[in-house]
């Protein structure tokens, strides 16, 4: 069988509120399989009900050939495991919260032992035994919750929102743990996230939620390469512009943003449309570039924000752009805010929705 | 005036210590699972059981002792089982005047916690006895107050002790009863006496645990 976990014309309501509606879904073995959606989409209950905490209005859920059911929803728990996205733990020690799922399952205490000192090797906590998990900082307490529950090495791993509210060095650590256990254990995961980024990254599956609907199910490239106007509407998408299009002869087209901007792309639309470059794909200059880029635009750097191993840059060229780059480009083009700057994107870069 | 300590008052310590002791341990019995269930569940009439303990926790000992009295005195429904005037009647006066305190702690402790504690430990295997004893583990610490005020308010309080056990030497007396009686006769250094050691248990309890508590985390 390919798939792990399957959800059949699943509905989850709560008095009047339909947090669900009618979703169906497969999770496939040994994939990481990303939900992305606006806040209350219903990503979160979802999740629930994949990890038997929660049990759908109506509809069907299988966990490998098993239907889930009253019965067996405390099997299957042990099968798999939910990471919260409010850190959620015991009051004790590091070392207690990460044994605790171990102790349920009966391990000896040597066993215990090796399990979590392994585990907070792989969450970078080693050493953090002794401390109270409640008092470390909120990263760290993330890490906690991960190693907890990847200590169980259960089949299937849940994880709702990660990363939120991290500060990129946590995030770029739990990131690393979660693409390997995928890879080393083969873990089967299913995560629910606001980053597409992340979701991009990190999947190869991703499912659009919206209104407790799954509006496009897809490979992240699918999704997230040619975004759709059900993504545009919630992802907090940067350089999304609205503009009116016009053909050119070349067989491009060229869109004229609202304060007297063109922008030239490499599509054939008439009228009103809406547009998005992904800030990778704009290349940043001191000088003017001369190149096969038909878009370039003067500008200059209003915001830097310091993503880790990049930096975002906020760029005013008559319309604010945000652009990636790398840090070392950035310290070696000695930038600050108030720089003077060159942006440049291909035509092909330009996504029009 | 010097203060005594002689080998009555030693015995009459040791007796308070066991009574309240025993009396805490019984009210333990039946208050934590009352406490742990009235925190965890939702049921109808859950307020009104809730308000009923918090209502009884300023009870009158001597109303306490009084009603405890027209039952076990040898003209009520239990004076068949002789237990006026008996340490085993000041231990049962004593657990059931606890009991308000125990509950309604144990409840306030129970219901502070994070309910994603529960769905926490389900995620992680628990059974649904298990989610509600990592529950009490969360609380321990609100468990532990309650134990310590219960037991402190059963050493500490007169009426029950006085009117269960009437004060006879040898027998019933206690701390409180010792000190109301040589009060009246204006001993005072057995008076000032008793008094300390009562202070002292009652503060040697709260800082032990205290002390445990700090050493589980």
């Amino acid at each position: 069988m390919k798939w792990l976990v399957e959800l059949r014309n699943v509905t989850r309501k709560y008095g009047d509120i339909t947090a669900l509606d009618d979703v169906s879904l497969e999770i496939r073995k040994g994939e990481i399989f990303t939900l992305v959606g606006p806040n209350g989409s219903g990503k979160t209950t979802m999740l629930r009900i994949m990890a038997a905490l929660d049990k759908p209005t109506k509809g069907e859920v299988y966990f490998g050939s098993v239907r889930v059911n009253d019965s067996n929803r405390g099997d299957i728990r042990v099968k798999s495991t939910m990471v919260f996205q409010k850190t959620t733990l015991f009051n004790a020690t590091v070392y207690k919260n990460v044994a605790y799922g171990l102790k349920l399952r009966g391990y000896s205490k040597g066993e215990i032992e090796g399990a979590v000192r392994e585990v907070l090797e792989v969450v970078k906590l080693q050493g953090y035994e002794k401390r109270l998990a409640k008092e470390l900082s909120g990263g760290e307490q993330q890490r906690v919750s991960l190693a907890r529950a990847l200590v169980l090495n259960t089949e299937l791993l849940l994880l709702d929102e990660p990363t939120a509210n991290l500060d990129p060095k946590n995030v770029s650590i739990i990131e690393e743990v979660i693409s390997w256990v995928n890879r080393e254990r083969k873990t089967t995961i299913a995560m629910a996230t606001h980053n597409l980024f992340q979701a991009e990254n990190l999947t190869k599956r991703a499912a659009l939620i919206i209104g407790g609907r799954i509006a496009q199910t897809g490979t992240s490239q699918e999704i997230f390469r040619v975004p759709s106007s059900h993504l545009a509407s919630f992802a907090r998408l940067e350089n999304v512009f609205s503009g009116t299009s016009t053909l050119l002869e070349e067989g491009t087209s060229l869109i004229e943003l609202e304060n007297g901007l063109t922008v030239e792309a490499a599509i054939r639309r008439k009228g009103k449309v809406t547009l998005f470059v992904r800030p990778e794909d704009i290349i940043l200059s001191e000088k003017p570039i001369i190149s096969s880029a038909r878009n370039t635009f003067r500008g200059k750097v209003r915001e830097i924000s310091d993503l880790g191993n990049t930096v975002k840059l906020k760029v005013d060229a008559g319309k604010e752009f945000a652009v990636h780059i790398t840090k070392r480009s950035f310290n070696e083009m000695q930038l600050s805010i108030g720089s003077e700057v060159f942006l440049a994107f291909k035509a092909t870069s330009v996504c029009v929705v | 005036m010097t203060l005594e300590i002689n080998s009555e008052i030693i015995q009459i310590t040791l007796r308070s210590l066991y009574i309240s002791g025993v009396a805490t341990l019984l009210s333990v019995s039946w208050s934590l699972p009352i406490g742990v269930i009235i925190g965890l569940k939702n049921f109808p009439g859950k307020h009104l059981i809730k308000g009923f303990f918090n209502a009884l926790l300023g009870i009158p000992t001597v109303a306490l002792g009084l009603f405890i009295y027209l039952l076990i005195s040898s003209s009520g429904p239990f004076g068949f089982l002789n237990l006026w005037l008996t340490p085993s009647a000041m231990i049962i006066g004593q657990a059931i005047l606890i009991t308000p305190i125990m509950v309604s702690f144990t409840t306030s402790a129970v219901e502070s916690i994070d309910p994603k504690i529960k769905d926490l430990a389900r995620t992680l295997g628990a059974s649904e006895t298990q989610v509600s004893l990592a529950v009490l583990r969360e609380s321990v610490n609100g468990v532990f107050l309650a134990v310590t005020a219960s037991f402190n308010r059963a050493i500490a309080e007169l009426g029950v002790a006085y009117m269960m056990g009437m004060n006879l030497r040898g027998r019933t007396r206690v701390l409180t009863t010792y000190i109301g009686l040589e009060y009246e006769r204006a001993n005072w250094g057995s008076v000032i006496a008793a008094a300390i050691i009562l202070l002292s248990i009652v503060f040697a309890v709260s800082l032990s645990m205290n002390l445990i508590q700090r050493r589980r985390a």
